[in-house]
């Protein structure tokens, strides 16, 4: 069969070109109507998924300092690889729903204080044991302790107790929060024996594939869990192996060789290179990460508001993400959040406008110039970002002075600390999340020193609030807050840039995290 | 063998010896030199002060500088080089299967480079300043001059992309087959191979062709020995002090300074190893990996000096 031909079917296969359409492209290649439509037939039915074969991901984010231990994961190898391994209380589905794992079924109090999880049945782990309430419970305490150091701590905290009974464990927050169930779906909050009280870095749990090979920094393989609870959904390939490759020229010609089938961050001025090769797929998609210059609001002179108003009208945000993410991106509107959140609502969109950020600058009184810093560390393109920004500044009579810092140190001695910089956020999965993390006045993150008493109440009444409709328009109300009076400077959000090669199949686009949030290798299979 | 050789290498010894320690001491002491300690980068933002007292109780870090290099130098010479802090894990066992993966990279390089350059580096001096010298010379010294990485990756381009004979990623594992392993490591060993080249081939020339002049190679070509006779019995034994230092210089860079190619090609070998823990802040695994690799570097250079005091015939027979 041609190559045009195998093409085209794939593309019927997958939604993309009309069965009619192509009839016609075959009859152009010359191929009879009968033969034509069993090609088609045999493309459908390679679109269900195959089971077998060894699926490679070739990775950046992975060092030999890596550890199993769900709690001190960080970046991205250890992420994808425990979702392969791993298995999650609650996970948020490709469209943003809730999709309950080992919790058969999430209820909670009218106040939203108390809530149940009930336990699923026959669950089992990689050691054989049945997954059970104590299981869940006590990886919730770990997670809650100090001492683990989990990267979840954060939200862990604000849960008073932690109670197994029977089936289910019930938990008693400090404070009502709606979204709990989003929290619980954190990366962090892998199911282990024992809450991984014994050994925290076993490396099991009840996932799909089961742990056979570790070195940190190098590759990570598994093998198919042949007791997994929804081995229909999950876990197609015999064998999954995460090979660390942080080199973004090796990445891509790991891929285009052959030797792995996905590889993730590709960078996106040599996107459309990659795209021209042969069986590579690029898959990009929207995401909750953004790139951001910061200002802190209680520091001088970004305490003014009309400074901080003539600042974001002084920026090109179009441009910028046309020269630094050639328009893999989305254009940031100085709120955290967008279209990848739940309870999302759009505000009209702000503009460069020089003339009005002149009118603003001259009214706030600041004369001389204003310091940004920047470094090739804040974001992919930091630098020239900054630059662009000076740029569009000096058309609204603004001059902004660049310092460049090095990347070492950049988060401990410029981020949080110095005024205003260039950063970057990866996003989280609730807008209260987002809030909570980042623009609370007593939030350890909050960059742009947004000290609002009543948007804090805002924040709690909302995370408080189980009416859905209330709570958008009040999220509506706090993005309006923080757009137009806050020291979030946000031209634009990222994508997610994946590829994946030929026969990769089962890929769907997920807005949570790269590598469909995590799932790629145990969701995608090998085509025959 | 007569006691002024055996006087003068156990001298050589005793220096390399002094030598390593005086580096221990400036290893330990650049590593206290950085601001904050081991326990403040433990703990990192979350430190409280009782968190930090404690921690540094534990480590020892109340006691003087000086007890605490005895302690950790004790530790060195049994073979304990403490724990990660960032993993947890045993800085010894971990180190060993990326220093043996260093070396067999390295031994295989060797291998092929060094026979190679002095090969060269003899056919260049028996036709010297005709075109053969000149093409063997002018390759060597531009695949010298191009930076490793773009070396890296044009074999990448053509071996692993577009004719897909030797694979790009160059990732090694324990039980490994030799085939697949030699298979594995073609390119980054094609690409040290390049990059030390011509620094022993330019050297071997140089030493030979200095010899060349001497009145004894005269006699020789005038007894009616071939030129190549000439040049391997009597002009490259005389030679061989030199070459074997610049042989050891290459092969120390070998092992020291191949981070770039492991990264290029995803090996995992010590180079990376460093790199990753330097950025964690991982102060004892720094301090270990620096002293193997000066370790390396002292007693290659050793062996070049006994391998030129052994290879001196007025040396090796006194009057």
């Amino acid at each position: 069969m041609s190559n045009e031909l195998e093409f085209l079917s794939r593309r019927v296969a997958s939604g993309k070109l009309s069965r009619r359409d192509f009839l016609g492209r075959a009859a152009a290649l010359g191929i009879s109507a009968p033969f034509a439509n069993s090609l088609l037939s045999s493309a459908a039915r390679a679109a269900g998924p195959v089971k077998g074969g060894t699926l490679k991901a070739g990775l950046v984010g992975g060092e030999s300092t890596n550890s199993l231990d769900p709690a001190l994961m960080m970046t991205q190898v250890p992420f994808a690889f425990g979702k392969c391994w791993g298995e999650m209380i609650v996970e948020l589905s490709p469209e943003g729903k809730l999709e309950n794992r080992i919790a058969e079924e999430i209820g909670s109090s009218d106040d939203a204080k108390v809530w149940t999880l009930k336990i699923r049945d026959g669950v089992e782990f990689h050691n054989g044991k049945t997954v059970t309430a104590e299981d869940v419970a006590a990886t919730l305490e770990r997670h809650s302790d100090e001492k683990s150091k989990s990267g979840a701590l954060g939200y862990m905290k604000g849960i008073e107790t932690i109670k197994a009974s029977g089936k289910e464990v019930v938990l008693t927050l400090k404070e009502a929060n709606a979204d709990l169930p989003y929290l619980l779906s954190d990366y962090h909050l892998i199911v282990q024996p024992n809450g991984g009280k014994d050994k925290p870095d076993a490396g099991i749990s009840a996932g799909p594939y089961v742990v056979k090979t570790n070195e940190p920094g190098v590759r990570h393989g598994a093998e198919r869990f042949a007791n997994y609870w929804q081995g229909d959904k999950m876990g197609h390939a015999d064998q999954i192996e995460v090979i660390v490759i942080n080199d973004a020229t090796a990445r891509t010609a790991a891929l285009q060789g052959g030797q792995v089938n996905m590889i993730n961050r590709v960078e996106p001025k040599i996107v459309d290179l990659i795209k021209r090769l042969p069986g590579v797929t690029i898959r990009n998609h929207a995401g909750p990460g953004h790139y951001v210059f910061i200002m802190h609001c209680n520091t001088a002179p970004f305490d003014n508001a009309d400074l901080r108003m003539a600042l974001k009208l002084a920026i090109d945000r179009e441009e910028m993400l046309d020269k630094i993410l050639r328009g893999y991106g989305s254009l940031g509107n100085d709120f955290p959040i967008n279209a990848s959140y739940p309870l999302f609502t759009e505000i009209e969109q702000r503009k460069y406008d020089p003339d009005k950020a002149k009118f603003h600058f001259k009214k706030s009184g600041h004369d001389g110039s204003v310091l940004l810093r920047t470094s090739d560390v804040a974001f992919p393109g930091a630098v020239d970002a900054a630059q662009l920004f000076q740029q569009s500044a000096a058309k609204a009579g603004i001059t902004l002075e660049i310092k460049r810092e090095p990347g070492d140190g950049y988060w401990n001695e410029v981020w949080n600390k110095q005024p205003f910089c260039a950063s970057y956020w990866g996003g989280r999965s609730t807008q209260d999340q987002m809030y909570s993390t980042a623009y609370l006045s007593t939030a350890d993150w909050n960059d742009t020193r947004f000290l609002r008493p009543d948007f804090d109440k805002m924040v709690l009444a909302a995370r408080a609030e189980l009416d859905e409709a209330k709570r958008k328009q009040m999220y509506h109300d706090m993005a309006v807050m923080v757009r137009d009076d806050g020291g979030l400077i946000l031209p634009m959000f990222n994508q997610f840039i994946d590829a994946t090669g030929a026969k990769v199949g089962g890929w769907v686009d997920d807005p949570h995290q790269e590598l469909m949030n995590g799932y790629a290798l145990a969701k995608c299979w090998l085509e025959a | 063998m007569s006691s002024p050789i055996l006087k003068l290498v156990a001298q050589r010894v005793a220096l390399g010896i002094l030598l390593l320690l005086a580096v221990s001491v400036l290893i330990f002491a650049g590593t206290q030199i950085l601001p904050g300690d081991v326990a403040q980068a433990i703990l990192g933002q979350s430190a409280t002060p009782e968190s930090l007292a404690n921690l540094r109780e534990q480590l020892g870090l109340n006691q003087p500088a000086y007890l605490r290099y005895f302690h950790w130098l004790g530790g060195v010479l049994t073979g304990d080089l403490g724990t990660a802090m960032s993993s947890g894990q045993d800085i010894a066992t971990s180190i060993k299967g990326r220093l043996w993966n260093t070396l067999f990279l390295a031994f295989w390089a060797a291998i092929v480079a060094v026979p190679l350059a002095i090969i060269l580096g003899l056919i260049a001096v028996r036709y010297r300043n005709g075109w053969v010298d000149k093409l063997i010379s002018g390759l060597a010294l531009a695949s010298t001059s191009f930076p490793e990485f773009f070396i890296g990756y044009v074999l990448v381009y053509f071996f692993a992309v577009k004719w897909q004979i030797f694979p790009g990623i160059s990732t090694v594992y324990d039980g490994m087959p030799f085939g697949e392993r030699m298979q594995a490591i073609a390119l980054p060993a094609t690409a040290l191979t390049l990059v030390v080249l011509a620094h022993m081939m330019r050297m071997t020339r140089a030493a030979i062709l200095n010899v060349m002049q001497s009145a004894y190679v005269e006699t020789a070509e005038l007894k009616g020995l071939s030129a190549f006779n000439v040049i391997r019995k009597h002009a490259f034994p005389n030679a061989i002090a030199p070459i074997i230092n610049v042989v050891m210089l290459n092969l120390a860079y070998l092992i020291v300074g191949v981070v770039v190619v492991e990264v290029i090609f995803v090996y995992p070998g010590m180079g990376q190893y460093l790199v990753d823990h330097v950025t964690k802040r991982d102060v004892p695994v720094v301090q270990a990996v620096g002293l193997i690799f000066a370790a390396v570097y002292i007693s290659l250079n050793i062996i070049a000096d006994i391998a030129a005091i052994v290879a001196n015939p007025r040396l090796r027979h006194p009057k």
